[in-house]
């Protein structure tokens, strides 16, 4: 969907300003939204594609104006309660109040250091042979779709390069809708900074995104 | 969680901020509803917080630094070449290494949401995950390096990667004049974080002798 998450190119945000020997976290809750988040993810009912897509379903002006942190937590009540764990009135209340949603499994502290080191791989076996070979030309769909997808705006109906070939990963459109078994060929595509952007793109730059192959076609 | 040190003048019956009243009752819930085990929420945060950094990523480029068989390794399958060093899981399921030329310096943005090679370089800093930053660094990446005080030779291009998909990538910067003889230790305490985006450049003033 065209929200505001989808950053690259937009202007007015100011300089980049870091912060000189940044903590890990900046306050007690942020380690809190962190670990609710892993745990609850590891609980199976939705993929991080679902998560993103509540992510950067927020409303913009909210959006733009939480820490990553907010944005999290915003997104971890609304799948939570999407999926019947929690009630929006719990989550005011903090006191449970609904019957209580059998997960498919709990995460236990003594698994967390081989589930987190196992991870949770997206390349699934290949059903047939990619479309698309190392120095082939492509332009990417212009599309805008309401769903998810992992197409930025800036880099639609741009022709491009395929570099490399990664391999057939989950699709995360369809993830986000809730079907996790669709796997696409996965390409590294290569842009032009003047293909992206003209001519106020910085000639002496390109910029890759990873795309999946139904956001291609021939050039 | 502590919710006493806080001196506005916002007041709350529990003490707590806004946010941090939110988080406590959601934590609380998802405890006395049997969601999260609280033990595993405790070594969720002691990982990141104490485990997982970008130390780790720092020994992979020293390594491949000091050892050419393992760079070549290291640029054919990042994913395999992490591992050998006991880095690899979850936000780092596939990797790829960036490796900086005096052709082409590499930097690395998520610019729809914040992925970021948790194994190796451990949770992202707040810049990486805000919009001056994604906004900036695919329309303008030498003006986002000159945000970090950084200037790249003239000639040397500069490629970015946008991390649309689950692979991450790491940027391995090129190892600095007069660091020769030096052990792996010693190199990796001046392969900082930015370094490893592409936001930064090894200092070798950074050093440390005993990187211990």
């Amino acid at each position: 969907m065209n929200s505001a998450h989808d950053l690259g190119g937009q202007m007015g945000f100011g300089p980049v300003v870091p912060e000189p020997n940044e903590p890990v976290f900046h306050a007690d809750w942020e380690k809190r939204v962190l670990a609710i988040n892993v745990a609850a993810g590891a609980m199976g009912a939705w993929t991080i594609d679902e998560i993103r897509h509540h992510r950067e379903s927020l409303p913009p002006a909210q959006y733009l104006s939480s820490s990553y942190y907010e944005i999290w937590l915003a997104a971890l009540d609304k799948a939570l309660v999407k999926h019947g764990f929690l009630t929006s009135a719990e989550l005011l209340s903090g006191t449970p109040a609904a019957e209580r949603r059998e997960p498919k499994r709990v995460l236990k502290g003594q698994e967390v250091p081989a589930v987190l080191r196992r991870g949770f791989p997206y390349d699934r076996e290949a059903k047939a042979p990619a479309r698309f070979a190392v120095g082939d030309a492509v332009r990417t769909l212009v599309m805008h779709p309401q769903h998810h997808t992992r197409l930025p705006r800036y880099a639609r109906g741009k022709l491009g390069t395929i570099e490399h070939v990664t391999g057939c990963h989950v699709f995360p459109d369809s993830s986000a809708e809730g079907h996790h078994d669709e796997a696409q060929w996965l390409y590294t595509v290569v842009f032009t900074g003047k293909e992206l952007w003209g001519r106020d793109g910085d000639p002496t730059s390109t910029v890759s995104i990873e795309a999946w192959e139904s956001y291609l076609e021939p050039a | 969680m502590s919710g006493h040190h806080h001196d506005h003048d916002h007041t709350h019956d529990n003490h707590y901020t806004p946010i941090e009243a939110r988080v406590k009752a959601l934590e609380t819930l998802m405890v006395e509803k049997g969601y999260v085990d609280p033990s595993a929420l405790d070594a969720i945060v002691e990982t990141y917080e104490t485990k997982v950094g970008p130390r780790n990523g720092a020994r992979i480029v020293a390594r491949a630094w000091t050892d050419p068989a393992y760079a070549e390794r290291l640029k054919a399958d990042g994913t395999a070449a992490v591992a050998e060093m006991g880095y690899g899981g979850r936000g780092g399921e596939h990797i790829v290494a960036c490796f900086n030329t005096p052709e082409e310096h590499n930097l690395i943005v998520c610019t729809l949401c914040s992925c970021y090679p948790w194994p190796v370089l451990g949770l992202p800093p707040v810049w990486y995950k805000s919009p001056p930053y994604r906004a900036k660094a695919v329309i303008d990446p030498r003006g986002t390096l000159a945000d970090f005080g950084v200037s790249l030779p003239e000639g040397q291009r500069i490629r970015v990667w946008d991390s649309t998909a689950e692979t991450r990538f790491l940027v391995i910067p090129m190892r600095p004049a007069g660091t020769e003889g030096w052990s792996e230790e010693k190199l990796a305490s001046i392969v900082s974080r930015d370094s490893m985006i592409g936001t930064g450049l090894p200092r070798i003033e950074d050093a440390v002798e005993d990187a211990r």
